[in-house]
């Protein structure tokens, strides 16, 4: 009897161990999404009240402190140019041929009207260091199955004190992020299709945004190309860059 | 004596012409009596509107508050301090929390500062009374220009996002429990006014303050370490650039609008002098000196500028006198101007500045009817009597 117990116990808790710890699944996200550098040329798609319209741009990463993005098209807005480093972030317009720092209340603006504000471009996307994660469940997602990740904020002064992610069980990739409000409200949505393997890792190469309190349909950002780990100049990441 | 006489009589006899250069100048003393009238009207009136609606007696401010940089937001706030919490506490001072903030009226963003005021305080005209309606939500306080450009209206529910004191975002539903009217943009462009208390809840920041409100009249104030007191000469600044720009292109107007004129009195004075060469010659053949004869001329020409005042007096004052009592409207959508200026004007007539612009007028009119009367000087009486032309 004792061993049929003990039997019985032992395959109950199987899946206990079988499943990983949130902050595993973490560790696995940062580790498909982080790289040391990223070149993509991205198609960003902007559903709104009054219609989309389709903005295009090369971007140039290196680790989470240094990006740098040049906008292609439309004509309207080519040559526009963003560098970010570290906690500072400059634009430079051709119509106006200057370069201006993005401060203060200029912040909150969106990107080139998107559901995306220049400080949500701030965030330090690195998961693991900042939150505390805990499995509540699992679902089904995009025909994959998932973990239902609760995180939250380590320290006091993360942008979002609640995060929650549907991770893909088997690619450890995030399929959906919800972030919410101190008091619960959710307010942005983001979704990740188009799941592809990378030089070795499981990548998004479609992201829709959706800012909750927003209407509209949100904005798509669809890469087109993506390098991962190549070597960038050091002058890219400089002011001199933007003119 | 006899050259005023003469003067007069030779005016009177001109008719029409006379009265024509006369009204002109009365126009232009006008004008300019009416256009620095208003100009002080509205200086006087935004100061008015300001003390009621936004500085009361003055304010204090935290050393790091600067409105014109909203970065300073971030560390521009501190707790009260005892000395201002004991006026505030004797209902002498009202304190305010300024944090940035954007709503999302009709699912649009727009980025606000939302403030924090005491719904209990006198300090302002703010009906900030409405915010302490009960409710299961956080009641707040529009301006007119703030409820036109994100169309609320009374008891609309708008969501309201914002960070706190550590930069986490939080959002919450509010309910418009008060529309107000008031000429200061300052305080209505993109604000949004919730009490105090639910500020300082919703951004944890304790009991911490960005500026005070004095009441009016205070008379001495404290001097506190970390806080700046900010007096009248300081909150003005802005509306005194204003006006003093105001008052430069007012002068631009009021040069042109008198060389107008003058330039009809000094056209005249040539015109009388060519045609009155007879008489010229005969003043100096009855034994004037030429130099009285220039003066009979010029103070001929002067005389407008005095049948002008009298002629401004008359027909002026009471329009004058009506549009101070009944006011000058000012454009449609001057609200959104940015300015504080009122929808009407009532407009301030200074008497020095009548007096001023009154002998400014009798001086240059002096001089352009003495410019031409000159030529008389050079004049030969006997050519002159027979009317040859020099």
């Amino acid at each position: 009897m004792r061993t049929f117990l003990t039997l019985i116990t032992i395959f109950l808790m199987v899946p206990l161990f079988s499943q990983p710890s949130g902050k595993e699944i973490l560790n696995l996200i940062d580790k498909n999404l982080s790289a040391k550098t990223q070149i993509m040329t991205v198609k960003m798609v902007i559903s709104g009240a009054r219609g989309s319209r389709t903005i295009e741009f090369k971007s140039w990463a290196e680790g989470e402190e240094k990006a740098f993005t040049e906008y292609t098209n439309p004509a309207r807005e080519k040559g526009t140019k963003m560098l970010k480093l570290e906690d500072k972030l400059w634009i430079f317009s051709p119509s106006t041929d200057r370069i201006i720092q993005i401060t203060g209340q200029m912040l909150r603006q969106s990107v080139m009207g998107s559901d995306l504000s220049y400080e949500d471009m701030m965030e330090d996307p690195g998961l693991s260091s900042h939150y505390n994660a805990s499995v509540t469940g699992s679902d089904t997602l995009q025909n994959r199955k998932c973990w239902i990740l609760q995180l939250n904020a380590v320290n006091k002064g993360e942008a979002y004190e609640v995060r929650k992610l549907w991770v893909d069980q088997e690619r450890s990739i995030p399929l959906k992020e919800e972030l919410f409000g101190k008091s619960g409200k959710l307010l942005k949505r983001t979704q990740l299709y188009n799941i592809t393997r990378i030089q070795g890792r499981w990548y998004p190469m479609k992201v829709v945004y959706k800012d909750m309190l927003k209407t509209g349909d949100g904005t798509q950002f669809i890469i087109e190309s993506i390098k991962l780990d190549e070597i960038i100049p050091a002058t890219i990441f400089s002011k001199a860059s933007l003119k | 004596m006899l050259a005023f006489k003469l003067a007069f009589k030779n005016l009177m006899g001109a008719g029409l012409r006379t009265w024509l250069n006369v009204f002109v100048l009365s126009l232009a003393l006008f004008m300019i009596v009416f256009q620095s009238g208003v100009i002080e009207g509205w200086n006087r009136q935004a100061k008015r509107d300001m003390i009621n609606w936004e500085v009361g007696g003055g304010e204090y401010w935290h050393e790091l508050y600067d409105p014109y940089d909203p970065l300073s937001l971030n560390d521009g706030h501190g707790n009260l301090p005892a000395e201002i919490g004991q006026l505030c506490r004797d209902g002498q001072a009202v304190p305010v929390l300024v944090t940035q903030a954007s709503v999302y009226p009709e699912g649009r963003m727009r980025n606000i500062l939302m403030k924090g005021i005491d719904p209990s305080q006198n300090i302002i005209q703010m009906p900030t009374a409405d915010l302490k309606v009960d409710s299961a939500v956080i009641n707040a306080l529009i301006g007119t220009r703030m409820a036109k450009a994100t169309r609320l209206g009374m008891g609309d529910l708008v969501t309201i996002r914002w960070r706190d004191a550590n930069g986490t975002f939080d959002a919450a539903e509010i309910r418009i429990a008060g529309i107000f009217h008031t000429n200061v943009p300052e305080i209505d462009n993109n604000q949004v006014w919730v009490s105090l208390d639910n500020l300082q809840k919703m951004t944890g920041i304790g009991d911490q303050v960005t500026y005070i409100i004095l009441k009016q009249g205070l008379i001495s104030v404290p001097t506190v370490p970390g806080w700046i007191h900010k007096g009248y000469d300081s909150l003005f600044m802005e509306i005194d650039t204003i006006i003093k720009a105001k008052g430069v292109g007012g002068i631009v107007v009021y040069i042109i609008l008198l060389s107008l004129a003058l330039l009809a009195v000094f056209d005249t004075q040539v015109l009388t002098i060519f045609r009155r060469q007879k008489e010229i010659g005969t003043y100096v053949a009855l034994g004037m000196t030429r130099w009285q004869v220039v003066w009979l001329f010029t103070v001929e020409g002067a005389m407008h500028s005095i049948l002008s005042v009298i002629a401004a007096a008359v027909w002026g004052t009471p329009i004058l006198y009506m549009v101070a009592k009944k006011g000058f409207g000012m454009p449609k959508g001057i609200e959104g101007y940015g300015l504080t200026i009122a929808e009407k004007i009532f407009p301030a007539y200074a008497a020095g500045t009548i007096i001023t612009m009154t002998l400014i007028i009798l001086i240059t009119t002096t001089i352009v009817s003495f410019i031409p009367s000159r030529k008389i000087a050079g004049m030969k009486p006997t050519e002159a009597l027979r009317g040859k032309i020099q």
